[in-house]
């Protein structure tokens, strides 16, 4: 029995030989490198890097540039946040309703989940294009004069936000759905008896119970925001004057087109704090208002 | 046994004749410039190349403009550098800081025939680092229908900004979707236009940033009043995502401003007549000047036969005129023949204004962080098209950020 065990203990070793060392190479040796990195000047050419302690943070910090992108990013966070879950969570609400066109519809709508990120951003690119967009040429039929979407620092941020959450609509409201899915139907059949009308019903039940849920979808939904970038990279490089640069793609111009690794290490190592740090907060602020049966 | 014996024998004699041949050796070459269409003729360079030295094989690798730089960073930084690898003049400058290339010892070659200014810009000092190979500069190219149907006189080379805002006003009128000249607005422009108008981005050292003198500022202005009050150069809103390129081949451009290298797809693609003329000044004529060179890796172990092949990619007239007749740029060995091959190839008819224009080329500011210093500078640039920003507004406050962060 014991060398049963042993022998599949050793074979769950082997398996995951593969993983765990593709986790190592490509994940985790560049995580310490980035660490080390983010304290010198290292600039690819020059050869080995120099320690510079703690200036490339200081930088950071100091730089006008850090604080446009967290403002970039909160502007995402603020409009793309409540956008995806309540439309995620209303159409939800509509897929538990067991209509075949629903079905359908569903379908439809997980379309863009599977579409690659570069691909979805080339076309709304062209959709979006001020004087021969789709979009602005539509609008131009019911009398609207469209903005110049990506090319206006007002909008292009706004524009940003439409894209990312037709791309991420059919995913959340898919995982909604599958928690309206797991409420007990018991719990409904009981309050109709006690005579709750459909918003109570909504209200006292099925927002409650799904809660957990919509802490994930808050969770993941949030972390995306802060790593926001093919998009970005697509469909403005950050432009007009700025106005979508974020992070990543900040991480991304100065380690590969400025080659400055040791900056873009620093940016990097300043995003994963904030993201822990926020994760963090969710969680304790999570028993506030997040309800598991 | 014997055949153990009989074997030996055969290695032993054949490594006694080896070194009666003198050694081959084989350098790496590393580029981007052929990508996309110039691949046979820096083949047919390579051939020449190993015909004259028999000693010397030369393999190439081809990589697109858009991978090359990050590729060549990492290969350098792993130390797997080519020994003879190709840099443009904007990052010519971060290499050779970085001790990544090695100096060139050119005593054993004939650089005579190199175009001087070319020649200049791979120099630290007086130290050469880097072999030109081929280069552009700009001029105007304009669509002679245009010009004929507003009834303006084409472009010479005495004209200045006032001349060309006068026909590009008139092309202007004759329809609502037809616009008069194209120069975009950016860094790149900038640090050209600028000294067009007797300024310039930085003093005459590099060592400090002269953003928002007067001049500047009176340059930045009239570029913006193309955009904003005359309208003779659409607003990005009427360019609606189109290319510059694309709009002059469509026939509703009457001049632009832009690169040489234009000539090929110009020639194919404009179903009208065009021309060209040296570029315009505000003041003084200035126009762009670009380069690729050939650059030895300080890591290589085969610096002299490197050195040898960069030479004669750069300076001689074989190589020289095998690029004029694939109509690639221009080759910085400026041999007669060369110059004929160049100007035979038609249109446009007045060629001799790309040789005029030699005569004010300017380079950006020879500074390692150029890119990053561009990507700053632009948002600025923008702000004063949108209007958010007087024009020296926006240059006191890039100055105040350029020359606090550089």
């Amino acid at each position: 029995m014991k060398i049963m065990e042993n022998k599949a203990r050793f074979y769950i070793m082997l398996f995951l030989v593969p993983s765990i060392l593709g986790f190592i190479v490509f994940s985790l040796i560049p995580m310490i490198s980035a660490l080390y990195l983010s304290f010198t000047n290292w600039d690819v050419i020059g050869g080995a890097p120099d320690i510079i302690g703690f200036k490339n943070f200081i930088d950071i910090f100091k730089s006008v540039e850090f604080y446009r992108v967290m403002t970039n990013t909160m502007k995402f966070i603020s409009l793309y946040i409540p956008g995806i879950l309540v439309s995620s969570l209303l159409l939800a609400l509509m897929f538990n309703r067991t209509m075949k066109s629903v079905a359908a519809f569903r379908v439809l709508l997980f379309i863009p989940v599977l579409t690659s990120w570069i691909a979805g951003s080339i076309i709304w690119k062209s959709i979006l294009s001020g004087q021969y967009g789709m979009l602005n040429n539509l609008l131009a039929i019911v009398g609207i004069h469209g903005p110049a979407w990506l090319t206006d620092p007002k909008w292009a941020m706004i524009s940003i936000v439409m894209v990312s959450i037709w791309k991420d609509l059919g995913f959340f409201s898919l995982i909604i759905f599958g928690g309206l899915r797991s409420i007990d139907r018991t719990l409904y059949e009981a309050a109709k008896i006690d005579g709750a009308n459909a918003f109570q019903i909504l209200r006292k039940i099925t927002i409650p119970l799904v809660t957990p849920t919509l802490f994930f979808v808050l969770v993941t939904t949030i972390i995306n925001s802060f790593q926001l970038f093919p998009q970005i990279m697509v469909m403005t490089a950050g432009g007009p004057m700025g106005a979508t640069q974020v992070m990543v793609e900040r991480i991304y111009t100065y380690g590969f087109r400025y080659f400055e690794m040791g900056y873009a290490s620093a940016l990097a190592i300043v995003l994963l704090i904030i993201i822990v740090t926020v994760t963090l907060i969710q969680m304790v602020l999570q028993k506030k208002w997040v309800f598991y049966e | 046994m014997k055949k153990l014996l009989a074997v030996l024998t055969v290695v032993l004699f054949l490594a006694a004749c080896t070194p009666a041949k003198a050694k081959e050796v084989t350098i790496k070459f590393l580029n981007y410039s052929s990508n996309g269409g110039q691949e046979a003729t820096l083949t047919a360079m390579v051939d020449a190349f190993e015909v004259a030295n028999p000693l010397i094989k030369v393999e190439v690798e081809t990589l697109g403009y858009a991978d090359y730089f990050t590729q060549l960073a990492t290969r350098v930084a792993g130390g797997q550098a080519p020994d003879v690898f190709e840099l443009n003049i904007e990052n010519f400058r971060a290499y050779a800081d970085k001790g990544a290339i090695a100096e060139l010892d050119l005593s054993k070659f004939d650089i005579s025939k190199i175009q001087p200014t070319t020649l200049k810009a791979f120099q630290i000092g007086t130290k050469q680092y880097g072999l030109p190979t081929k280069f552009s500069n700009v001029v105007l190219i304009y669509n002679k229908d245009l010009f004929d149907q507003a009834g303006v006189a084409y472009p010479t080379s005495s004209w200045t900004w006032a001349e060309e805002l006068a026909a590009a006003q008139k092309i202007r009128a004759l329809g609502t979707d037809i616009y008069g000249v194209f120069r975009p607005i950016q860094t790149w422009e900038f640090y050209k236009t600028v000294v067009q108008n007797g300024g310039s981005m930085m003093n005459a050292d590099q060592s400090a940033f002269t953003l928002n003198s007067a001049q500047n500022v009176e340059a930045l202005e009239i570029m913006i009043a193309r955009i904003n009050t005359t309208n003779v150069t659409p607003t990005t809103e009427q360019l609606g995502g189109m290319g510059d390129w694309d709009l002059f081949k469509s026939g509703r451009l009457g001049m632009i401003v832009t690169g040489i290298w234009a000539f090929n797809d110009f020639a194919t693609n404009c179903d009208f007549a065009w021309d060209i003329a040296v570029e315009p000044g505000i003041k003084n004529h200035a126009t762009h000047f670009f380069s690729d060179a050939v650059v030895v890796s300080k890591d290589s172990k085969v610096i002299a036969a490197a050195t040898a092949f960069a030479a004669f990619l750069s300076g001689s007239p074989e190589a020289a005129l095998l690029r004029a007749n694939a109509n690639w740029d221009l080759p910085v060995a400026l041999t007669d023949e060369v110059i004929a091959a160049f100007k035979a190839v038609v249109p446009p008819a007045n060629k001799q204004a790309v040789f005029d224009s030699l005569n004010y080329l300017v380079m950006p500011p020879s500074l390692e962080k150029f890119g990053a210093v561009a990507d700053d500078l632009q948002i600025y640039l923008s702000k004063a098209i949108a209007g958010e920003l007087t024009a020296k507004e926006a240059l006191d406050q890039a100055q105040a950020l350029i020359s606090g962060k550089y």
